[in-house]
C-alpha cells in the first residue's frame, strides 16, 4: 500500500480548527431571539407579528440589494442581518406603523452597516441606529404604547400599524381602539403607559411592582418586557460561549448600584433598583444589543468598563434626561467610545515591559 | 559503522552528525527538506552485510567532567532540541557571558496536541532524563531542576517522581494541560512567574529549558560516548492504521515511516510536526530530521475544517483571549490585509508572535491569521535585508 503520487494537500498551519464559525454564532443568536419574539406576539397579537416580519424583511432586503449593487456575493445568509431586523422590531412599540419599521430597518442597515463595509466593520449596532433614527424622526409613534394581552389582539390590528407611509399617525385612534377592545370584552381598561413613563410622568410617580415587571405582562416595546425569558435566552448564549457575559454583567450591575444609591437617598422620588433593572429595555439591551460583538471592545477589562459605562449612562438618562428610557442612546454612546476603551485597555504583551512609556 | 560521526560542527551554533545506519557515505548532495528547501545532505548507502545493532562509541566516566567538557560532549554528540525547534542543545547549556542561570526546566509538556512523544519518553526513560538533567545542571551551574508535566499525564508524573532522586534539588510540578504550555516562554511564566523579555532568551531570566526527549538522549548518549542517531516520532491522524510512537533513525524518509505505520488511501495531507504549527509536506520523499516530533496523516474529513469560507473579522475577541502572548491578532489581521507589515511589527508586537496557531484555531471567521503573520514577518525580513 503506497500513497503513490497522490496529490498531497498543502495548507498553512494550524491544520485543525474548532468547528464553529460566524454563521453558527449568528444562527444561535437568532434562535435565542425566537422565543422572545413568540412571547411578544402572544402578548401584543397580530400587530407585533406584522411588525417583526416587516422589520426583518426590510433589513434583509436592504442588505441584499446593497450586495447586488456592489456586485458582491450576498451576505444575508450569515444571519447577522436577520438579527438586526428582529432586534429592531423587538425594540419598537407594538403599534409602530409598519412603514416606519421598514424605514428604520433600511436606514439602520444601509447607513450603519453597509456603508461601513458590512459585517464586522460597523461601529454602531445597526438595529439601534435604525431605532434611534425613528425615535428622533417620529417621536409620537415611537412613544405610543399598547397594554399587553389586549382582548381581540389576534383578530384585529392596531389602527396605527397600517398607517399610510408619511401620513400623520393618529395616536387618539389608538387610544380609542384600546378602549373599544376593553369595552367589548367587558373589562376595565388599563392605560397603555409603560411602567417607566408612569414613574417619570405620572402624578404622583407610580411604581409597577417588580414581580409584574419580571413577568413581562406590562406594556412596553414589543420584545423588551419579558425579563425572565430574555434572561433565559441570554443565558443560553452565554452557556454556548457566544456572548461575552461580562458586558451584560457589567451593565446590569452598574445600573443596579447607581439606581440603588439614588433610591437609598430618596425612596419616594426614585424607584427601587429592581424596578430600574426590570423595566424598559435594560435587560434586553444588556443581553442582546450591548453585547453585539462587532461594536463592543475586545479586551476583558475593556468589556467590563464598557458595560459599566452603558449602565451608568442609562440610569442618568432615565433620572435626569427628558426621556423615560435611556438604554438605546446609552448603548450607542457605548459603541462610540468602545474604540477608545480598546485603546486604553490593551493587555500587557508578554515580556514587554512598560510598553506605553517605551512607545511614546 | 552505525553511529560513526559523519560531519563535524562548523561553528558554535552547529553540531556534529552521526550515521544513523551502517553503510558507506555515497555522496554529498542536496535533498528536499521539511521546510521545502533544497538543503545540503549526506547520502549514506545502506550496507546489507553490516551489523546494524552495534553502535559506535566509547563509554566514558562522567562524574568529573567539567562544565566545558559537558558542553563539548553534547555538541559532539549532535544533540539538538528534540521538542521541534532543533536548536543545538549545547548552546543553551552555556549561558552567555554575565548571565546566571539558576533554574533548569525539564520540559515534559507536550509541544502540541496529538503528539505523545514526551509522554512516552517520561514513562520509559525517566532515568535517562534525570541523568541528562543532572548534566544540564552541572553545565549551567543552576541550583534547581524543575520538571514540568501537564496534569493529564499522571503516569508520567509518577514515573518522574520516582526517578527524581530525593537528595538532589529536583522538583516535579504539574501544570494545567493547555496548548501551548510547552512553549518555553509559557513555561517560565507558569512555573516561575518570570517573563522572558520580548526578543530575549530564557537565559535572560535565569532559566535554561530542555525538552525531556533531549535530556533523555543526553543522559543516554553522553555516558556511552555515542552520537544522536534516532528519535521518537509520533505518527498519528486518521490516515494511518497503526498510529503510535516510533523510534526512528534520522534520515528515514516520510514514506518509509508512514508505510510502516499503515498509511491508507484516506490520507490527503501529510504534516511534519504537530497540528498547530507543523508544515504540510509536498512530497513523501523527505528525510526526517532531528527536529521532527510527529508526522500526521490527515484525512479529508480532518482537513475539512481548515478550508472553510472566510468571513470578515467580527471582532468577537476570541483570538485576543486565546493569544498566549497577549497580542491582538484581530488588529494584526486587519493590518495584514492592508499590507501594513511594518506597522504591525513596530506598534503591534508582530515579532512577539511565535506562530502558535491559537488565534487561527479559534477564529470563527476562519481568518488564516497565523498565515498572515508569517507572511508579514517574511516580508519584513526581506525589506530590512534589502535596506
Ligand atoms: S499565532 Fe496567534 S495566538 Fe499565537 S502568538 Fe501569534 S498572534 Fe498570538
Ligand atoms: S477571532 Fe477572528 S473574528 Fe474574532 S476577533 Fe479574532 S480575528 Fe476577528
Amino acid at each position: 500500500m503506497t500513497a503513490e503520487e497522490r496529490p498531497l494537500k498543502l495548507t498553512s498551519s494550524p491544520h485543525i480548527k474548532q468547528s464553529e464559525d460566524v454563521r453558527d454564532i449568528m444562527f444561535n443568536v437568532t434562535m435565542a431571539l425566537i422565543p422572545i419574539a413568540l412571547f411578544s406576539v402572544w402578548l401584543f397579537g397580530l400587530s407585533a407579528l406584522l411588525l417583526l416580519l416587516t422589520a426583518t424583511a426590510a433589513c434583509v432586503l436592504t442588505e441584499h440589494i446593497f450586495c447586488v449593487i456592489a456586485k458582491k456575493p450576498t451576505t444575508v445568509k450569515d444571519w447577522s442581518v436577520i438579527i438586526t431586523g428582529l432586534i429592531l422590531g423587538l425594540t419598537l412599540p407594538p403599534g409602530t406603523p409598519l412603514w416606519m419599521a421598514a424605514l428604520g430597518g433600511v436606514f439602520g442597515v444601509a447607513v450603519a452597516k453597509t456603508l461601513f463595509g458590512g459585517i464586522g466593520y460597523n461601529c454602531f449596532n445597526p438595529a439601534l441606529v435604525g431605532r434611534a433614527f425613528l425615535q428622533i424622526a417620529f417621536p409620537v409613534a415611537i412613544t405610543t404604547w399598547m397594554p399587553p394581552m389586549l382582548p381581540g389582539r389576534f383578530t384585529s390590528v392596531i389602527p396605527s400599524t397600517l398607517t399610510f407611509p408619511f401620513a400623520k399617525m393618529d395616536a387618539d385612534a389608538v387610544y380609542a381602539y384600546i378602549h373599544r377592545a376593553y369595552a367589548m370584552a367587558g373589562i376595565d381598561g388599563v392605560s397603555g403607559a409603560t411602567p417607566l413613563s408612569a414613574w417619570k410622568f405620572g402624578e404622583p410617580p407610580q411604581f409597577e411592582p417588580s414581580a409584574r415587571l419580571f413577568s413581562g405582562m406590562i406594556s412596553g416595546s414589543t420584545g423588551e418586557t419579558a425579563t425572565w425569558l430574555i434572561i433565559l435566552c441570554g443565558l443560553y448564549l452565554i452557556w454556548r460561549g457566544m456572548m461575552n457575559w461580562r458586558i451584560p454583567a457589567g451593565m446590569l450591575l452598574s445600573a443596579f448600584l447607581l439606581s440603588g444609591a439614588f433610591w437609598l437617598g430618596d425612596r419616594v422620588a426614585y424607584p427601587n433598583p429592581f424596578f430600574m433593572l426590570f423595566s424598559g429595555g435594560l435587560v434586553f439591551g444588556a443581553l442582546f444589543m450591548a453585547s453585539d460583538m462587532v461594536a463592543s471592545p475586545m479586551t476583558s477589562s475593556g468589556v467590563w468598563l464598557y458595560g459599566a459605562f452603558i449602565g451608568i449612562v442609562t440610569i442618568i438618562i432615565r433620572i435626569f434626561g427628558a426621556l423615560p428610557e435611556g438604554v438605546m442612546f446609552a448603548i450607542l454612546l457605548g459603541n462610540a467610545v468602545s474604540p477608545l476603551i480598546n485603546e486604553i485597555t490593551q493587555p500587557r504583551v508578554y515580556g514587554v515591559v512598560k510598553k506605553r512609556r517605551a512607545e511614546s | 559503522m552505525r553511529g560513526e560521526p559523519v560531519a563535524e560542527a562548523g561553528g558554535f551554533v552547529s553540531t556534529a552528525m552521526h550515521a544513523p545506519v551502517a553503510g558507506k557515505v555515497k555522496s554529498l548532495d542536496r535533498a528536499l527538506n521539511a521546510r521545502g528547501e533544497m538543503a545540503p545532505a549526506i547520502v549514506i548507502e545502506y550496507d546489507p552485510d553490516a551489523d546494524q545493532e552495534a553502535v559506535h562509541g566509547e563509554p566514558r566516566d562522567i562524574t568529573d567532567m567539567s562544565p566545558d567538557d559537558i558542553v563539548q560532549a553534547v555538541q559532539d554528540a549532535g544533540i539538538v532540541g528534540l521538542g521541534g525547534a532543533a536548536f543545538p542543545t549545547h548552546v543553551k547549556m552555556k549561558p552567555p557571558e554575565g548571565k546566571i542561570v539558576d533554574t533548569v526546566i525539564v520540559n515534559g509538556c507536550e509541544c502540541e496536541p496529538y503528539l505523545t512523544t514526551d509522554f512516552r519518553v517520561m514513562v520509559e526513560h525517566a532515568k535517562w532524563i534525570v541523568e541528562g538533567a543532572r548534566l544540564a545542571r552541572r553545565a549551567t551551574s543552576a541550583d534547581t531542576i524543575v520538571i514540568a508535566i501537564e496534569n493529564n499525564k499522571p503516569e508520567a508524573i509518577e514515573a518522574m517522581m520516582e526517578a527524581a532522586p530525593k537528595d538532589e534539588p529536583f522538583v516535579v510540578r504539574s501544570l494545567a494541560t493547555k496548548y501551548p504550555q510547552g512553549a518555553e516562554k509559557m513555561l517560565t511564566r507558569a512555573l516561575l512567574k518570570r517573563d522572558v523579555p520580548s526578543g530575549g532568551l530564557p537565559s535572560d531570566v535565569g532559566v535554561a529549558c530542555f525538552n525531556v526527549a533531549t535530556l533523555a538522549q543526553m543522559g543516554q548518549l553522553i555516558p556511552a560516548g555515542q552520537g544522536l542517531i534516532e528519535r521518537i516520532i509520533t505518527v498519528s491522524g486518521g490516515g494511518v492504521s497503526r498510529p503510535g510512537n516510533y523510534m526512528t533513525p534520522l534520515g528515514t524518509s516520510l514514506r518509509y515511516l508512514l508505510e510502516h505505520a499503515g498509511l491508507t488511501e484516506k490520507a490527503c495531507a501529510i504534516v511534519n510536526g504537530g497540528p498547530m504549527m507543523g508544515a504540510s509536506m509536498p512530497s513523501l520523499d523527505i528525510p526526517l530530521t532531528k527536529g521532527a516530533t510527529g508526522v500526521l496523516a490527515l484525512t479529508e474529513e480532518e482537513m475539512r475544517d481548515t478550508s472553510r469560507q472566510i468571513f470578515a473579522c467580527i471582532r468577537c475577541a476570541r483570538c485576543v483571549d486565546a493569544c498566549p502572548m497577549y497580542l491582538n491578532p484581530s488588529m494584526l489581521g486587519l493590518l495584514a490585509r492592508k499590507e501594513r507589515y511594518e506597522d504591525m511589527a513596530e506598534h503591534h508586537h508582530l515579532n512577539d508572535c511565535f506562530e502558535c496557531g491559537c488565534c487561527s484555531y479559534v477564529c470563527p471567521s476562519n481568518i488564516p491569521l497565523v498565515h498572515f503573520f508569517r507572511l508579514a514577518k517574511a516580508v519584513n525580513r526581506e525589506r530590512s535585508a534589502s535596506k
